[in-house]
């Protein structure tokens, strides 16, 4: 009976100041967050790092929240955002011209910890581009339908189908690439 | 191919690792710290002074440019909209990115967390204010939006806030009701009250903190910002204890003037700090008395058995003002035979929130109480509490001979989490009294950045509790570290209530003045409750003003009453206290004669008044009498370059304070009379003194 306090109820008392229901809200759905930021990085440490920024800022932007969409909908647009914003950091900071992708394979490449099935996932993510791994991210990843993942990127669902084809069309690419080299 | 696609989906698919528990354990800690901050901040009251609605848009920028140089305006002006901006963080001259380490790892099991929800279903949802949108903006959301606007480097919270999706990217406007509605919802205040009571009152105390025991406090703290990302400064938040500044008396309407003696230095290091970073102190800042009982004096000491202090008293002209005099009372401490003196059991309580992260406050106090730590002898002893996200007893009472034991542990303090300042408090003097033994002295030093009132249900209770501990003979002493959130009020509280004394560190050189130089001052009391109080002659003075000492004034008739606390005088402390008097008859009257009062011919016969001191002996609750008259003749020698230097240094507090009773007299006159009167000065003092004045007057707007 107390985990049917919504999170949409949770989330405006949170924004008004309650600081049970914040915690609350956090623990229920910390896991998740950490999941698309594992989903949308291809990298634990960066992932743990990306939870962090957005537990950190997440109090001032919850003081934004107006109950007008569904409360993961909204949480996932800000981890989204987020990993965007980490992403042009990274890129400027790598200051390569292939931005995050050349920068993230270098240093797959001196960490042993990653499994090859990560590599391959990540290595594929960082080729996709930006776009497309965060659709892919939300509607493989965290099993959004099209509609929602459209709602979170905030672009029109046709997009998101649009972009899942040309997801297939470079996958193909790549394939044929690789079976070259 | 669409075999690709499968993988990939499945790869995605495939659980990803999970969370690691610490660092999820941190990030939940830091959110709800965060969160917490975050509505400290937005119930705040306004930091900026009551200005109306309605003032001009050219006022506001008027103000910028005339501050343009102060750090604010120069971090802040990368694009237009900043600029607009940056004019409403005029009032937190230093805005600027801090990084802050992890907090303390704060473990919070599910079945509590549900409980504490159980307040949410209580009803307490029913309150919720609806945000309203479009509701007006007040400055001080504007002045949160202008520092997060202003810090281009970006601190990922920030760039959220200002970047990204259709929905959040909105322009300005859209950010800034986001901001009104926070405050704007007028239920907003007295409900987190309500939940950090009902929080207090069961749900959550049960929660597993793990590093022990000062958990509750520590949970409902708001906090200073901690995490591991960078974090812009919310905002100033220093808070200064000053009063108005102090009138001209009348002689025959209030001839009796009475205050304690205060030995701070606390406000000459602010203001320092403030000019080294190029912005005048602001006038709250300035308490006159610690400037000038920064320097140190050459006065008489006492000859033995004459008592703990000496008396002397000099009246010379005004340097502002033709037509008055200055009477300069300078009480001057014995300095005991330091072979003799008592062991010390000293009791570091540090400071290690959050806030404290950065060379100049957690590095610098490091810094410091190494610097001590040599002054100390090998019966001494020293033991460390820390309280924040590693509260608790960092080392066990040590004798100071084990100087390397002492170093490692204070190398082993780190900066994180929340500041649980009572809790420390507590633990520090209940290990003081631990070690405290007959005839030792014993004292808890606390080193903060002033970030103290977290976690205390209330501050008056806090100043009843250092005082109940005052008098069991433990001391505290306030050392101030680092700006931007230096709670000035809270640590002279602190200090005036537990008897001791609170200083400024700024730099490793003030360090040295405060925790090498004047270490015996600092740790051994001489007199306690040490009163003054004038009667003025009306027959000679006709009126008179007491230049400083407003948070030190007293009732006429506590000076009697030895129930009443005041300020102590340490070892060769050197007090001063400088009245500015004016004679019947004098052009300088600024009170015109009364028509109808009985005007009674009073014959002068020299004195301008009769100065009365009271003091208690450490340890004693009787206080003693010290009556001397203050006489004409008491002229200063030809040159006296500690009253000169005294006045030049009260003139210019004045000019950064109110410079109303000084006329025409203005920074280069004091600069001038400063360096007339600067003397030896043995340790350069006084010429850094001149230089900060110069200082001051080149960023004086003109």
């Amino acid at each position: 009976m107390l985990m049917e306090t919504s999170d949409e109820d949770m989330a405006m008392a949170a924004a008004g100041g309650d600081r049970a229901a914040f915690a609350l809200l956090l623990e229920r759905h910390y896991n998740r967050v950490f999941a698309l930021a594992f989903r949308l990085t291809g990298r634990r440490a960066d992932a743990e790092d990306l939870t962090q920024d957005i537990c950190a800022a997440l109090p001032a932007k919850l003081a934004n929240w107006r109950g007008d969409a569904r409360f993961t909908t909204w949480l996932y647009r800000v981890v989204v955002n987020a990993s965007h914003d980490a992403r042009r950091r990274m890129a400027t900071r790598a200051k390569a011209a292939n931005g995050w992708g050349d920068w993230e394979k270098s240093r797959q490449a001196e960490s042993a910890e990653a499994a090859d099935a990560q590599d391959w996932l990540s290595g594929a993510m960082a080729q996709l581009g930006d776009d497309l791994r965060d659709t892919l991210a939300l509607t493989l990843g965290q099993d959004l339908t099209q509609a929602e993942a459209a709602e979170v990127l905030g672009v029109s669902e046709g997009t998101i189908a649009w972009r899942m084809s040309d997801v297939k069309k470079k996958l193909r690419a790549m394939a044929a690439q690789e079976g070259v080299a | 191919m669409s075999d690709d696609f499968d993988k990939l989906k499945a790869a995605l698919q495939a659980a990803p690792p999970p969370p690691d528990a610490a660092r999820r354990a941190e990030n939940i800690a830091a959110a709800l710290k965060n969160f917490d901050d975050h509505q400290e901040n937005a119930n705040q009251p306004r930091p900026i002074s009551d200005r109306p609605i309605e003032a001009g848009l050219m006022t506001g920028v008027f103000k910028m440019f005339s501050k343009l140089s102060t750090n604010a305006a120069l971090i802040g002006s990368t694009s237009v909209a900043a600029l607009v901006l940056g004019l409403y963080i005029t009032n937190s001259p230093k805005p600027g990115l801090i990084t802050t380490e992890t907090p303390p790892e704060l473990a919070i099991p599910d079945p509590q967390l549900q409980s504490a929800a159980t307040n949410i279903d209580d009803g307490s949802t029913a309150a919720i204010p609806t945000p309203q949108p479009g509701t007006t903006v007040t400055r001080e959301e504007v002045s949160q939006l202008g520092v997060v606007q202003d810090s281009d480097q970006a601190a990922m919270a920030d760039e959220a806030d200002t970047s990204v999706t259709p929905r959040e990217r909105g322009d300005v406007t859209a950010a800034l009701e986001n901001f009104a509605v926070v405050d704007a919802a007028p239920t907003n205040a007295p409900r987190s009250q309500t939940t950090a009571q009902s929080v207090t009152g069961g749900a959550i105390p049960d929660l597993e903190m793990s590093p022990a025991a000062p958990s509750v406090a520590h949970l409902v703290a708001p906090a200073p910002v901690s995490s591991d990302i960078i974090t812009t400064l919310p905002e100033n938040t220093e808070a200064f204890a000053n009063e108005e500044q102090n009138p001209v008396k009348v002689t025959i309407e209030t001839p009796v003037s009475t205050f304690s003696a205060d030995v701070d230095t606390a406000s000459w290091a602010i203001a320092r700090s403030s000019l080294m970073s190029g912005y005048l102190p602001s006038a709250d800042s300035v308490r006159i008395e610690e400037m000038v009982n920064y320097f140190p004096y050459d006065y008489a000491g006492p000859d033995a058995g004459e008592g703990p202090f000496r008396p002397s008293i000099s009246v010379m002209p005004t340097p502002w003002n033709a037509n008055t005099q200055l009477v300069r009372i300078a009480l001057q401490g014995e300095m005991p035979a330091l072979e003799d003196r008592p062991p010390l059991n000293l009791v570091f309580l540090i400071d290690t929130s959050g806030s404290m992260q950065g060379a100049d406050k957690l590095g610098l106090l490091k810094q410091s109480l190494k610097l001590m730590l040599g002054e100390l002898r090998p019966e001494d002893q020293v033991a460390i509490v820390a309280y924040a996200g590693s509260a608790g007893q960092v080392l066990a009472p040590t004798p100071a001979s084990e100087r390397n034991t002492i170093l490692a542990a204070l190398d082993r303090l780190e900066a994180g989490g929340s500041t649980a300042g009572q809790a420390g408090l507590q633990q520090a003097y209940a290990i003081a009294a631990a070690m405290m033994e007959e005839g030792e002295v014993s004292r808890v030093l606390l080193a903060t950045d002033g970030d103290f009132n977290v976690g205390i249900s209330d501050p008056e209770a806090l100043k009843d509790y250092i005082a109940t501990q005052r008098d069991t003979g433990v001391y505290l002493s306030v050392l101030g570290f680092g700006r931007g959130n230096l709670d000035d009020a809270t640590m002279q509280a602190l200090a005036q209530n537990g008897n001791g004394q609170a200083a400024y560190i700024d730099t490793l050189i003030e360090a040295q003045k405060v925790l090498v130089d004047q270490l015996t001052g600092a740790l051994f009391t001489i007199a306690g409750d040490v009163k003054l109080q004038v009667e003025w002659n009306p027959a000679e003075v006709a009126e008179y003003r007491l230049i400083g000492y407003e948070t030190r004034a007293m009732a006429r008739e506590d000076f009697n009453n030895d129930r009443v606390d005041a300020g102590e005088i340490g070892a060769g402390h050197s007090v001063t206290a400088i009245y500015e008097i004016t004679a019947p008859g004098s052009p300088a009257l600024l009170n015109d004669p009364l028509r109808y009062a009985t005007a009674e011919p009073v014959e002068g016969n020299g004195e301008l008044g009769f100065l009365r001191l009271r003091y208690k002996a450490p340890g004693e609750d009787t206080s003693q009498l010290i009556e001397v008259p203050i006489l004409q003749n008491d002229g200063i020698p030809a040159q006296d370059d500690d009253a000169l230097f005294a006045a030049a240094i009260a003139g210019f507090g004045q000019i950064l304070r109110d410079p109303k009773y000084l006329g025409e007299w203005g920074v280069e006159d004091a600069i001038a009379l400063a360096v007339m009167g600067r003397g030896a000065d043995e340790f350069g003092y006084r010429a850094e003194a001149i230089n900060l004045m110069r200082l001051a007057g080149s960023l004086m707007p003109r």
